[in-house]
């Protein structure tokens, strides 16, 4: 099976992380714009932080045989300094029409400051204009109330609930999301937000229409296999195939495809020039044999000689 | 023709057409736009054009040397000569194109990036861009440095010796090839020649496999030390690199290397037949 992490900060990670993912099946991901657990000063440190998304973290995942994706946005921790918010916002137009970004975000509320709510609605204006779709993080406190207040000031801005991916689910508010006929992501995580065995429980529950996970694997604790060990959980505890493939992989594909910027084709048939640029010729289709093995960097974790 | 007219000419040849109708409004609107217009428009190509190959037909590619000495835009896709035209469309002085390049790459992509670095033959005012070209072949991605590196005049026209040395040795050590560099033989020297033979020592050292290209470039200067190292390839190597050291030691002047070439007479014949050259090896790279 192939699986996509639509939600994942691979800046904070490293290439065991990569490989292990490309061993797994991974073949496509997105990283989020977010913060970086230390707060930036200055409007440069985020024009790098955003230039690396589409450049060196796009070539990095590329060597492993991964398509990289991003969201570009101003994260609601670091919304709540205005003076850094007004001037990101100015620069994000440059990156919003890159190549491979396929929503604003992620975006949306943590305390839920009248700061945070001024610059939510600011890039949702942004997304209309660009025609784009948007990415919510939501709150991770407070964070039933948060969740629909995102969706209605989304719905009052003139966005499309087929346009926005809710992330960070939960059983309290993936009903309201599905609902409103908003996307629902579920990020797995170990001990805060949702453990596997819950997310197999909702999916048993809600079925697959609409619903996708992710892993948001950061600088903390978190695990960038949470997508793959979670398919395997949900076969072996009896959830269909089709919906396990619908949640760990299509989904999240016609959510961010709407962007025009993520076809399948990219990694079952990649450009020819990005395969000589990027993927150095190798054809990325697998998901039927793991990649182990196929390239050079791959498949040394394991060993303890180094050559 | 210009740069410029030629590749708006084979887009125009490739585009469907509401690529072309997009690309030409955005080139009228650069004419005398503003930096925003440049950046928006430079970044929206490949959601606008695509990037399927550019595939220069022969006589396209002739078009190119002839309106640019040592242009080759053999692999470059369409959202590369798209951009390129774009930018110089938009070609005012030489300060201001710099600054705006400065500006682009500080924010490009990596599709962006090999794209602007590509472009450097064809930029005005070309000794402006020798920081820029530095800067390019610093990078850790292989594709951007090869953008510098490889079918591109720019490095062997500005590079002082010393930066060309640098790109050469890196270009081995990232794994690269040396046979796409373009006047690779007319900027051999001796700080290179030895630079590269420390090199191969160092690899030989920690067991691991080195270039039969890194030859190439030590021939001509090959004397002493030097010419122990050719030797000890043409008798420890695999055939590729025995070839190689063959043809490193045919390229010097120094009658040490003939006598020792002698003593290998299947390949210095080959090598007076014109059956192997650098050409020949560059398959095996």
């Amino acid at each position: 099976m192939r699986f996509i992490d639509p939600h994942i900060h691979m800046s904070a990670r490293t290439t065991d992380d990569y490989e292990r993912m490309a061993a797994a099946g991974i073949v496509a991901l997105i990283e989020p714009a977010f913060w970086l657990g230390q707060p930036r000063t200055q409007v440069g440190s985020y024009i790098d932080y955003l230039s690396s998304l589409v450049g060196w973290e796009r070539f990095r995942a590329a060597q492993f045989g991964i398509h990289h994706y991003c969201t570009i946005g101003l994260n609601s921790k670091e919304a709540n300094n205005e003076a850094l918010a007004e001037q990101v916002l100015e620069v994000l137009p440059r990156y919003l029409v890159k190549e491979g970004v396929v929503a604003v975000g992620e975006i949306g509320y943590d305390d839920q400051t009248p700061v945070e709510d001024k610059y939510y609605r600011a890039q949702l204006a942004l997304a209309k204009e660009f025609d784009m779709l948007v990415q919510v993080h939501t709150p991770h406190r407070d964070k039933k109330s948060g969740t629909i207040r995102s969706m209605q000031v989304a719905l009052e801005m003139g966005v499309k609930p087929e346009h926005v991916v809710i992330d960070h689910n939960n059983e309290e508010t993936v009903q309201d999301v599905l609902d409103r006929g908003f996307w629902a992501a579920f990020t797995i995580y170990p001990n805060t937000k949702m453990g596997n065995e819950r997310m197999v429980e909702i999916a048993r529950k809600y079925g697959s229409n609409r619903i996708f996970i992710d892993s948001s694997a950061d600088w903390g604790v978190s695990d960038p296999l949470a997508v793959p060990k979670t398919a395997r959980l949900m076969l072996d505890r009896g959830i269909a195939a089709k919906d396990v493939e619908a949640i760990c992989y299509g989904n999240a594909l016609k959510a961010f495809g709407q962007s025009g910027q993520m076809k399948e084709e990219h990694w079952l048939n990649p450009a020819p020039i990005d395969q000589r640029m990027l993927f150095e010729g190798n054809s990325v289709l697998r998901g039927q044999a793991p990649r182990v093995g196929e390239a050079g960097a791959v498949a040394r974790t394991d060993s303890v000689v180094f050559k | 023709m210009t740069p410029e007219l030629l590749l708006k000419q084979w887009l125009e040849a490739r585009l469907p057409v509401d690529g072309r109708a997009w690309l030409e409004d955005a080139a009228e609107k650069l004419r005398n736009g503003s930096d925003a217009d440049l950046y928006r428009s430079v970044s929206l190509v490949t959601r606008k054009i695509g990037k399927t190959d550019l595939a220069p037909t022969a006589a396209e590619l002739q078009q190119a040397a002839a309106a640019r000495e040592g242009w080759d835009p053999s692999d470059w896709s369409l959202d590369q000569a798209a951009r390129i035209h774009l930018l110089l469309v938009s070609g005012t002085d030489g300060a201001t194109f710099l600054r705006r390049l400065d500006q682009l790459c500080n924010t490009a992509d990596v599709g962006e990036l090999v794209a602007f670095y590509r472009g450097l033959p064809l930029y005005p005012d070309q000794p402006r861009y020798v920081l820029r070209a530095a800067e390019g072949i610093r990078t850790n991605m292989k594709a951007v440095f090869e953008a510098v590196a490889h079918r591109n005049p720019y490095p062997a026209e500005q590079l002082s010796e010393p930066a060309w040395n640098q790109m050469v040795l890196k270009a081995l050590f990232v794994g690269s090839t040396l046979h796409p560099v373009i006047g690779l033989d007319r900027r051999a020297n001796p700080a290179l020649a030895r630079m590269l033979c420390d090199y191969a020592h160092e690899r030989w050292a920690a067991g691991r496999p080195i270039s039969h290209e890194l030859w190439r470039c030590v021939g001509p200067y090959a004397r002493g030390e030097m010419l122990r190292d050719l030797g000890r390839v043409l008798e420890k190597g695999t055939d590729p690199e025995r070839t190689a050291a063959a043809l490193a030691l045919a390229s010097s002047p120094d009658p040490a290397a003939t006598g020792l070439l002698s003593a290998y007479p299947e390949l210095s014949v080959a090598i007076s037949e014109n059956k192997v050259s650098w050409r020949t090896l560059a398959g095996y790279a």
